[in-house]
């Protein structure tokens, strides 16, 4: 990966996406304006093909971008929309304008679409979902929009009508699950990575009993589990990406999402921990993150879901040693 | 931190991933018939036939270069050859300090007639190593030795005492770090690392007796023992820094992964059968998975730092805290797995292995630096001391 492209994100994403556009957003603010600023940048086309028009780079070479996506805690689905584009265009549909998420839907016998907990499901445009083994792109402008827990997620639903007028079938089948895990557990991998730096400034800063808070063994000690959490899920995510082209491996995935998931809850509580009262306030930064760490590892299956994925496959596999998956799922080459 | 995020996904070359087949038809033949709570000693597990077997095969320093009996390959060849002796539970105890640490310790600090007598000896399995670190007053706080050498007309006089040292009673050489010079208040000035033949007059070897029964670990005494000129390693006074750079190698390999690993295949071996499938085992099978398979890309990358040439000590000791801590998960949480279960038969090779394991499983994260002595080290690389 060209580090051009991941310091040319990181500044655009420094500059605009700043904290309070973030909170602006999650309280209901429009989001068009950091969206056509992200779309003019073209980092939404990284994944597609040059011929298609876009970057065309790996997944591998995205990663940073898409840990990036966590650590600025981006509020429209950026990550969501360079996979959906990539995964469009490989289908050989033509993508529409905008931001695209995705969600996992259930066709009711009325022909309804429901689509529960849609990541960002407030602020896109489209959502690609499965449902029945069908894939389709649908326009989030023509569903009834009800609130989900994350304030930027919504559960949408498109009557029959709208479904049948506005749905764009997507050939192939589709693990839809699969790479929204990818995603979080490389945007949890940012989140992590902001919330232990700015843990870290934090027991620098704060003066209690005459010195730093940092230089107390029991924080230091804290501070070191948080290092160890952060550095294992970010190559745990950076296993969830590595694939051949732009279709991540489930049980890569399965290890990223599960990792991932589990550091997020640790080094949120120790985090929290660290700061005191300070970091429990809504206009102090911390929030942003430590929200995001539960909410990523909410969504598209917790670390027991995916667990669940791994201990299946080491079960059925039924050669003897454990360490032959586990190199399956490490081994690049 | 820059350390985090300048460590990638790294690959094993493919002429040492070629490696693994070799070893694993060999380990294949030699384990079959060697029972789990057996093997279960991983590198603990003792047998000085097998480490000169592997001696003739080429297989012991193997990073070290051909003209002290190594063979010149990367530290990659050296992962996957261990990986897979410890994942078969192979008995490599005899020679793991020797061709990890010490044959090493003295191609990087010793001098060429060093070079030339003690590192051919050590490939082929002939001549084992113990380390000579803790005493009695002097445990984490290593820098308070107080074992002393002090010059004499022909070299050194030694005094004093070690503990803990592992395999002492069953090994040729004992590397000591001991005070040369100074006083225990000078700290990390003025010590120095010394050969010692462990069959010199003045030496006394005790094994301790742990609480599964083996006697791993010694104490050894010295009692004007008489050294040689040659017997220091590397320079006089640079004993900590030498130890310290050591350590990295240490702590970042794959025994800091799979000590346990014997017990959880064995454990997976009755998940597979129909009465021994249930989700919940199922689901810690996949939790262990999880957790091992990061900590294996990272301590490839970590040993891929190494394979440059650099000291990567934090990396390591992250490695290593994390890596303990899976290994010590396994024998608690199969523990609860299996008794859990009403009114089953479970296999009695499985229960004894995992007794086995579940006695010495402290000891993983005591063994080359304690949980706290390394979330310290973390917290200097962090800047916080």
């Amino acid at each position: 990966m060209d580090d051009l492209f991941t310091d040319a994100l990181r500044q655009l994403l420094a500059d605009q996406c700043t904290p309070q556009l973030v909170r602006d957003i999650e309280s209901g603010q429009p989001a068009a304006q950091l969206w056509k600023q992200l779309e003019e940048s073209g980092f939404a086309d990284a994944l597609v093909s040059e011929d298609q028009g876009g970057a065309g780079l790996s997944l591998p070479d995205v990663f940073p971008l898409l840990e990036l996506c966590g650590s600025y805690a981006v509020p429209v689905p950026l990550a969501e929309t360079m996979l959906a584009r990539a995964l469009l265009a490989d289908a050989g549909v033509k993508w529409p304008e905008g931001s695209i998420t995705f969600g996992l839907g259930a066709a009711s016998p009325d022909g309804r679409i429901h689509c529960s907990r849609v990541p960002c499901g407030q602020v896109a445009d489209w959502v690609l979902m499965t449902h029945g083994g069908e894939c389709v792109l649908l326009p989030v402008a023509e569903a009834e929009t009800s609130p989900a827990v994350f304030p930027l997620d919504a559960t949408l639903e498109w009557t029959a009508a709208a479904a049948r007028e506005g749905a764009q079938r997507v050939p192939g089948e589709h693990d839809l699950r699969t790479l929204q895990a990818c995603i979080c557990a490389a945007q949890l991998a940012g989140a992590l990575m902001n919330v232990f730096s700015r843990t870290l400034q934090y027991a620098n800063d704060r003066n209690q009993f005459g010195r730093p808070i940092g230089k107390f063994q029991a924080i230091q000690h804290q501070l070191s589990v948080i290092s160890e959490h952060t550095f294992a899920a970010r190559m745990a995510a950076q296993i969830g990406c590595h694939s051949q082209g732009i279709t991540p491996d489930r049980l890569r995935v399965a290890v990223a999402k599960a990792r991932t998931s589990e550091a997020a809850l640790e080094v949120a509580s120790l985090s929290h921990s660290i700061h005191g009262a300070i970091g429990f306030t809504e206009e102090f930064d911390l929030q942003l993150f430590t929200r995001r760490l539960h909410a990523w590892r909410q969504t598209a299956g917790s670390e027991s879901y995916w667990q669940t994925v791994l201990g299946e496959a080491l079960v059925d596999h039924q050669s003897g040693l454990t360490l032959d998956l586990v190199r399956t799922t490490t081994d690049i080459y | 931190m820059s350390t985090i995020d300048s460590l990638s996904l790294t690959p094993i070359p493919p002429e040492d991933e070629a490696l693994r087949r070799p070893v694993r038809e060999f380990l294949t033949e030699a384990m079959r018939s060697v029972p789990a709570h057996v093997r279960a000693k991983s590198w603990s597990g003792y047998d000085s036939n097998f480490s000169r077997e592997l001696g003739r095969k080429g297989w012991l320093g193997l990073t070290l270069p051909k003209e002290y009996g190594g063979a010149g390959r990367s530290p990659y060849a050296r992962y996957v050859m261990v990986e897979e002796f410890l994942n078969f539970g192979a008995p490599v105890g005899a020679h793991w300090i020797a061709d990890r640490q010490s044959a090493p310790l003295i191609l990087k600090y010793g001098t060429e007639a060093q070079k030339q007598f003690y590192i051919p000896p050590v490939c082929r399995g002939e001549s084992f190593f113990c380390i000579g670190m803790s005493e009695p007053n002097a445990g984490s706080d290593l820098a308070s030795v107080k074992t002393r050498a002090t010059p004499s007309e022909k070299g050194w006089t030694l005094n004093g005492q070690k503990i803990w040292t592992t395999n002492a009673h069953n090994c040729n050489y004992m590397i000591a770090l001991v005070r040369t010079s100074g006083t225990s208040e000078d700290r990390h000035k003025g010590l120095s690392q010394l050969i010692v033949d462990l069959k010199l007059p003045g030496v006394t070897v005790r094994p301790i007796i742990d609480l599964s029964g083996d006697s791993h670990f010694c104490e050894v005494f010295f009692d004007n023992v008489q050294l040689a000129d040659d017997a220091l390693i590397g320079q006089e006074g640079k004993g900590w820094e030498q130890v310290t750079a050591e350590l990295a190698f240490e702590r970042s390999g794959p025994e800091r992964l799979y000590s346990s690993i014997v017990l959880f295949d064995e454990w997976l071996s009755f998940v597979r059968t129909e009465a021994g499938r249930t989700p919940e085992a199922v689901r810690l099978a996949g939790r262990i998975l999880g957790q091992l398979a990061p900590l294996r890309a990272m301590s490839i990358a970590v040993t891929g730092r190494l394979a440059r040439g650099e000291s990567p000590i934090v990396e390591a000791a992250l490695v290593k805290d994390l890596g303990t801590g899976v290994e010590q998960l396994i024998p608690a949480a199969i523990a609860d797995d299996l008794y859990s279960r009403e009114d089953q038969d479970l296999p009695l090779e499985l229960l004894q292995t995992l007794n086995y394991v579940t006695q010495v499983a402290p000891s993983f994260s005591l063994r080359g630096g304690t949980r706290d002595i390394l979330r310290g080290m973390i917290a200097r690389g962090l800047g916080l001391r």
